[in-house]
């Protein structure tokens, strides 16, 4: 599966040290890829353990730099021909420092190729400001910390839902882009996703009862008169 | 001498966790890091916990240089250590350290300095007794996984 069109080059990665990484044997294997970053040893240490219990291959970086050098998206080292692993997901600390969890979300998200790769933040603090703003930037969810089995579980059965059905979370994203276009357009007008155009209802009570939006665990609803 | 107990031992270590639980030194958390412990990794618990000691004794030597330092201001980089140890002290469960550190933290929030000194000694008295009883925790599991090894070798 190559659908970020990220060419997986396990060779090149054994050359590398300084990063933490599991060798496993078939590369099509069914095992997801987590790349975690934290700065703090002990949660880096609990974090690995969680995801590798949870039959998941971990790499763990100590820093947003180390994340994106791993991916080839460190504008300083010259990445000639360096792609990494695929990554299924990125587990991230917010409060680190250097580069914060929030700067290297940005940065993933600007990234073409690594946009699409979903982006857990973990803080100890359960700040709504700062939820928010990495909900707004793309973030699959924020978890206070500490992270629980639970939270690992959650995460990759949502996950490995994705994967397994690529098409069908892209309907999701159309589904989702037709909700916006019915939102902005004036009350009159009538999409396929909407239930009768003449309904005197506004026409945000509609999509929200969509199974297809629903089904995501993880993120939260916005609808246009968000705060 | 073979009556060295396993059965006592893990009796002894439940009720030292228990008793850590009923004072609040320990939470759920603590048991989350057990339940991390297996075959494939039998010294988990151990590990985490040592690099967390490890980490703590630097965090608070920190500190104090910090605090013992009679032109000090830097009450920001306080916060950043005392975040730290925050977060550490939560992923391993030890939920009163993780108190003291955010009642210091508000402190250090006012820069008020008698105030600080005075939370580091709490914040360093807490640590010590975390400590003390962790050892004990382990030193009660190393002898039960013993008396268990020496139990089975007679049976043999």
């Amino acid at each position: 599966m190559t659908r970020n069109g990220v060419f997986s080059r396990r060779q090149k990665l054994e050359k590398l040290d300084g990063f933490k990484s599991f060798d496993h044997p078939p590369p099509d294997s069914e095992e997801l890829h987590v790349l975690a970053v934290d700065d703090s040893l002990v949660d880096r240490k609990v974090i690995e353990r969680l995801l590798t219990i949870s039959s998941c291959k971990v790499t763990a970086v100590d820093s947003g730099r180390r994340a994106l050098q791993f991916l080839g998206l460190d504008e300083e080292s010259s990445s000639v021909g360096f792609d990494g692993l695929k990554v299924n997901l990125i587990i991230t600390d917010y409060c680190m420092p250097g580069m914060t969890g929030y700067e290297l979300l940005k940065k993933i998200k600007e990234s073409s190729t690594f946009r699409e790769i979903p982006v857990v933040i973990m803080s100890s603090e359960n700040i709504l400001a700062r939820i928010d703003r990495c909900l707004e930037e793309g973030a699959e969810e924020y978890i206070v910390k500490p992270v629980k089995l639970s939270d690992v579980k959650r995460l990759k059965d949502y996950i490995t839902k994705e994967e397994g059905e690529g098409e069908k979370s892209e309907e999701r994203v159309t589904l989702k882009r037709k909700f916006q276009d019915a939102c902005d357009n004036s009350p009159s007008s009538s999409t396929p996703s909407s239930p009768t155009p003449s309904s005197p209802l506004s026409p945000f009570s509609s999509p929200l009862s969509s199974p297809s939006l629903l089904e995501s665990p993880l993120r939260r609803l916005k609808t246009n008169d968000g705060d | 001498m073979l009556g060295l107990g396993v059965d006592q031992l893990r009796a002894d270590m439940n009720q030292l966790l228990a008793l850590l639980f009923h004072q609040g030194v320990l939470d759920d958390h603590f048991l989350q890091l057990q339940q991390l412990q297996d075959v494939t990794s039998p010294n988990f618990v151990y590990e985490v916990v040592n690099i967390y000691f490890h980490e703590s004794e630097k965090l608070l030597r920190n500190l104090r240089v910090l605090l013992m330092d009679r032109d000090f201001s830097d009450y920001k980089k306080m916060g950043i250590h005392l975040n730290q140890f925050m977060g550490s002290s939560s992923s391993i469960g030890a939920k009163r350290v993780r108190n003291v550190c955010f009642a210091f933290r508000a402190v250090s929030e006012q820069n008020n300095r008698a105030g600080c000194l005075r939370a580091l000694e709490v914040l360093e008295h807490e640590y010590c007794y975390l400590k003390n009883k962790l050892h004990e925790l382990f030193h009660i599991e190393q002898q039960r996984v013993m008396a268990a090894a020496v139990r089975y070798r007679i049976q043999d």
